[in-house]
């Protein structure tokens, strides 16, 4: 009678007195096992939450405790899948139930039947300590698994099997610690709410390169940073994150669709099963998992599938790698978030969400960084977050609490959009606080002409917005020719450098030296132009060359690499201006 | 397995409350009998150890504490569904009201449906072709799209969905089979009665299946009306293979009674009252629309919405906008202008277009001439908002010539009237109108593209400018 069901409200279930669980433990509701979580626990109730529906269940079913938290398997074949809020694969789901998702799928994350090669590194009687690479694994052909042993175990091997095939349970290595043998087999298993330890966390130093060119020119990520992406419906945030996760220069992505549309995961596995990664030459879902608890799926998942995506991330950056997070939307995660609660009868904060929000949130975000790990190697999890604020108003609970815990913010903007201008990033609203942090890597890195440039063109787009406000009042005629000029290059460099087409096969994706040469032009542009207007002459002479049109398209018509044609445009334009004068 | 309880312990609004909960399921189905001629349907929405709470989808008026029998069915909410469907009209709940007898049906399926695994869902790319220009050329609309209309009271949004009703070319190929199916939630009496005289002077009345609820029917049946329409419609085209629109109207009539009802319950309200988990609830309608791997068949979404006092930032436009793919939004002013249909083709948006036009399914100038359609457009609202303050004549030359082209576009463009007009015919007007603009003002447009497609002496003709003197007025002739 102890461990059986009282009161069903939604996904909340409650049990009588009981002191069978504890909290935040992985628990089996009723006849079909459902799997759900310890979220309370007092002398006369315990309260759980139910990661699938509810539907059917019945006052007096049982609830089994597992003893574990909720927690995931971590181990080869998580690369280049789709999961479930909980790590359950999808594509065995379907095998299983076919097209439409039914609760109870008791599936494990990981295939236990599949062999893989796997190559073991740690010799017999050697020391291996936490974090340790005791094997590995070529996962896919662009990831290297390495097995990694777990944070709490330490000790001297006692036998090794030979390199080869295995399963995943299979034990390769046996370490003999201080409270007796412990087997290590392919794969571990860590709770989903607990950050994996590290040795030291270190400074961000180093840019994320995106290839877009008002994040990494204007407003830089720094690998291990943390960001957000807040913007009404229709602002392009899905299809921000979708750039991001395609041409970021990280090495392992993980995609969480935590409350979004279906079509947007299947068309991120199918694109990204096709697209090809520059840098290793194999397509991108190799470097990918995909996490998916769209907005018709369980809303309790929906909270688990952020901190699922996060362990995952987590693991891999154990291994050495930099990997990025993107999760779209985290509006979706506080949702669920405010729905547990509310179901809970908690006493609400600002507008219904729970008064914990902003501590969920910041510990979320706290879990990003560039970590020396304990292993020794170095690897970094950088989150970009998506939120949909409600009616696209910036004052709500989730943007504001989240403005406050990241350190880049890339405002999205309705007018923009709505003028097709994508990515539709507000250059007056946006920041980012890395610029200082990474300003040494641009200039040794890349060229300290970089740093300079960007200051002159965010000089000119201030300018220029406060110029246009003065033109829209009286139109731009009555305007002198310098500050025509600035409201040109205003216009060459929003149409021509911030604008940029992620259709377009050249443009989807800009290294950064050929944002540094575009920046370059645009600036030798109006250096020449002003030299011409300062002698007296008019600026539209200039403009009637059409040579402002030419530079805007510079984007499509100059590949890549090698960039030689900058600077035949750049003598171009010295040509055309010295042939007017 | 069924249990039958005798009395209630209390009755407060659609929510009737039992003793005693022993063997009953979350969610199961209950059969309430008031008096032997009146027998009402419910469903459990909270289970104590003591109390069980079931709400009422025929309301609960007329009801007492002692006579009422309930009885629980032991399973959820399910339809009777068969081919039959076509041609008929339910109530909300999924019941016949249109006289004919019952459905005698091949299957049973649950409203509530299921979540399509991502994996299995097919990404839509197939194009509608709606006759509307400036849905077909700028809004694309995909076969297995969710694409809403946002709306105000007193706009032309019925005329619309029936225009698209009339000439959506769902079905492309003889084989394929293409039907309706319509959801009517808290509407008017004579928005029912058109959309049905409608459907039958189109002859598409024997492919369509009507779910009506009307404004003064119970607001239980109401919450459960799109649930019962889109088990229909999964139906037909996940089991039958046929095509189906569905047109989901009032959604904003489906949002007031989820807030009634929540309140009614007791719970702990989000913004504006609504319930915290809207978004949640509206997504478990909208998702349902889509295609699957392997089935023929598809489910395309159109609900249409009231925005409240006009406003797209209310929670259930807002939450809408968030779910759906894209929207076509009508504007107050056009519809003012006398332009119909009054779409605003600036904050309308179709998210599966970019998959779904080119080369391979529409035409490869599509992309290029709806986008610079979009930024001229745009350009024209600023020079407007300009013009009101400096006045038309102090408007530079580019600026007039933009003027002229913005109200071409929505003279011409945008108002096409019920007259349908094929795709090609609509991208080769917008190129006619671009070919008004000098060459510094297509800014979305290359050299070359400027070339192939800007023809400015055919769209002086076209929209016979040369002869009024109008266009020469502005270039200062």
């Amino acid at each position: 009678m102890e461990n059986t069901i009282q009161v069903i409200n939604g996904p909340v279930v409650k049990l009588g007195s009981t002191d069978a669980f504890k909290m935040l433990e992985m628990v089996h509701v009723g006849p079909n096992k459902l799997i759900g979580e310890v979220i309370s626990i007092s002398d006369t109730e315990t309260i759980i939450q139910v990661y699938e529906t509810t539907q059917g269940l019945k006052v007096g079913d049982q609830v089994y405790p597992t003893g574990e938290l909720v927690s995931v398997m971590l181990g080869p074949g998580l690369m280049g899948n789709i999961f479930d809020g909980i790590l359950r694969p999808l594509k065995t789901i379907q095998d299983l139930d076919g097209d439409y998702i039914q609760p109870g799928s008791n599936v494990a994350s990981l295939d236990f039947k599949r062999l893989f090669d796997v190559e073991i590194t740690a010799l017999k009687d050697a020391y291996l300590g936490p974090g340790m690479v005791y094997a590995t694994i070529q996962e896919t052909g662009s990831i290297l698994h390495k097995l990694l042993v777990p944070p709490h175990i330490e000790g001297i091997v006692k036998s090794v099997k030979k390199s080869g095939q295995y399963k995943l349970d299979d034990t390769i290595v046996v370490v003999k610690t201080a409270t007796g043998d412990y087997p290590l087999k392919l794969y571990q298993v860590w709770p989903i709410k607990k950050a994996r330890p590290v040795l030291e966390r270190l400074e961000l130093l180093e840019p994320l390169i995106t290839g877009q060119r008002v994040i990494d020119t204007l407003f830089p990520i720094a690998k291990g940073g943390t960001a957000a992406i807040p913007g009404g419906f229709g602002t392009g945030k899905t299809m921000l994150q979708h750039q991001f996760a395609k041409w970021c220069d990280a090495d392992i992505i993980v995609y969480i669709g935590c409350g979004e549309r279906g079509n947007e995961m299947t068309q991120v596995l199918n694109e990204f099963s096709e697209l090809i990664d520059p840098r290793t030459g194999k397509t991108l879902m190799e470097r990918t998992v995909l996490i998916a608890n769209t907005s018709n799926m369980p809303v309790a998942a929906r909270e688990a599938s952020i901190y699922t995506g996060l362990t995952v991330a987590e693991y891999y950056r154990d291994m050495g790698y930099d990997v990025a997070i993107m999760a779209d939307s985290t509006s979706r995660w506080a949702e669920a978030l405010r729905e547990i609660s509310a179901r809970l009868e908690e006493i609400p904060a600002e507008e219904g969400y729970p008064s914990y929000l902003p501590s969920r949130i910041s510990k979320f975000y706290e879990r990003a960084g560039m970590m020396e790990n304990l292993n020794k190697s170095k690897g970094s999890v950088t989150i970009i977050g998506a939120v949909s604020p409600q009616g696209a108003d910036f004052s709500e609970p989730v943007t504001q609490n989240t403005k406050r815990f990241v350190r880049v913010f890339w405002a999205l903007d309705k007018a923009l959009a709505h003028q097709r201008h994508f990515a539709a990033i507000n250059w007056n609203l946006s920041y980012s606080e890395y610029m200082y942090d990474l300003a040494s890597w641009f200039d040794n890195t890349l060229d300290p002409k970089f740093l300079k440039y960007r200051s002159r063109f965010l000089k000119i787009l201030a300018e220029e917005s406060k110029l246009n406000e003065i033109a829209s009042l009286m139109g731009s005629d009555v305007l002198p020719d310098d500050q025509k000029l600035i409201i040109e290059i205003g216009r060459v460099i929003r149409s021509g450098f911030l604008q940029q087409n992620a259709f377009d096969p050249i443009d989807t994706f800009v290294p950064l030296e050929k944002q540094l040469q575009m920046m370059e032009c645009i600036l030798h542009l109006y250096d020449e132009s002003f030299k011409f207007i300062s002698k007296g002459r008019a600026l539209s002479l200039v403009l009637k060359t059409n040579i402002f049109e030419d530079v805007i398209q510079m984007k499509y018509t100059i590949d890549n690499e090698p960039t030689e044609a900058f600077s035949e445009l750049k003598t171009k334009i010295s040509e055309i201006i010295d042939a007017i004068f | 397995m069924s249990l039958e309880y005798v009395g209630l312990k209390a009755i407060k609004g659609p929510i009737i409350f039992l003793e005693g909960s022993e063997n009953i399921g979350y969610e199961d189905v209950v059969e309430i009998k008031v008096s032997p001629t009146d027998i009402r349907h419910g469903r459990v929405i909270e289970l104590h150890k003591d109390i069980v709470a079931v709400e009422v989808f025929e309301g609960t008026d007329g009801m007492m504490l002692k006579d009422v029998y309930t009885k629980f069915l032991g399973h959820p909410l399910k339809m009777g569904l068969s081919k039959e469907v076509l041609g008929r009209t339910f109530n909300g709940a999924g019941q016949p009201i249109d006289g004919l007898g019952p459905i005698f049906s091949d299957v049973n399926l649950d409203l509530n449906g299921q979540a399509i695994n991502p994996v299995s869902r097919r990404y839509p790319k197939n194009f509608i072709e709606t006759g509307i220009s400036a849905i077909d050329t700028l809004t694309t609309l995909i076969r297995g799209q969710k694409l809403p209309i946002f709306t105000a009271t007193g706009l032309t949004h019925n005329e619309l969905a029936v225009e698209i009703v009339k000439h959506a070319k769902i079905a492309e190929k003889e084989h394929e089979k293409f039907c309706i199916v319509f959801a009517a939630m808290g509407v008017k009496h004579d928005v029912a009665q058109y959309f049905r005289s409608q459907f039958e002077q189109a002859h598409v009345m024997d492919r369509v299946s009507m779910f009506v609820n009307t404004a003064s029917e119970p607001i239980v049946e109401r919450i459960l009306t799109p649930r019962a329409a889109l088990t229909t419609a999964e139906y037909l085209a996940f089991e039958l293979d046929y095509h189906v629109l569905v047109i989901l109207t009032d959604m904003t009539s489906y949002c007031e009674a989820l807030r009634e009802f929540s309140s009614s319950k007791g719970e702990i309200p989000g913004r504006k009252g609504y319930p915290g988990y809207m978004y949640s609830d509206l997504a478990s309608l909208y998702e349902r629309a889509g295609m699957i791997e392997g089935k023929k068949g598809s489910v395309t979404q159109i609900p249409i919405l009231t925005m409240p006092n006009n406003d797209m930032t209310h929670p259930i436009p807002d939450l809408t906008g968030y779910i759906t793919e894209g929207q076509i939004v009508l504007n107050t002013d056009l519809k003012q202008k006398d332009i119909f249909p009054p779409i605003d083709v600036l904050p309308s948006l179709s998210r599966l277009m970019k998959d779904g036009i080119g080369a391979q399914y529409t035409r490869k100038d599509h992309a290029l001439v709806a986008d610079q359609l979009l930024a001229s457009y745009a350009k024209y609202k600023e020079v407007i908002a300009l013009s009101q303050v400096i006045g038309t004549d102090e408007l530079s030359e580019t600026d007039q010539q933009i003027m002229l082209f913005g109200e071409l576009f929505e003279s011409e463009f945008l108002n096409q009237g019920t007259q349908p007009r094929r795709l090609g015919d609509s991208l080769d007007l917008g190129w006619d109108l671009l070919s008004l603009l000098p060459e510094q003002a297509l800014n979305r447009l290359s050299h070359k593209d400027i070339q192939t497609y800007i023809h400015k002496e055919k769209a002086l003709d076209r929209f016979n400018l040369s002869k009024d003197g109008r266009y020469e007025h502005i270039i200062g002739k």
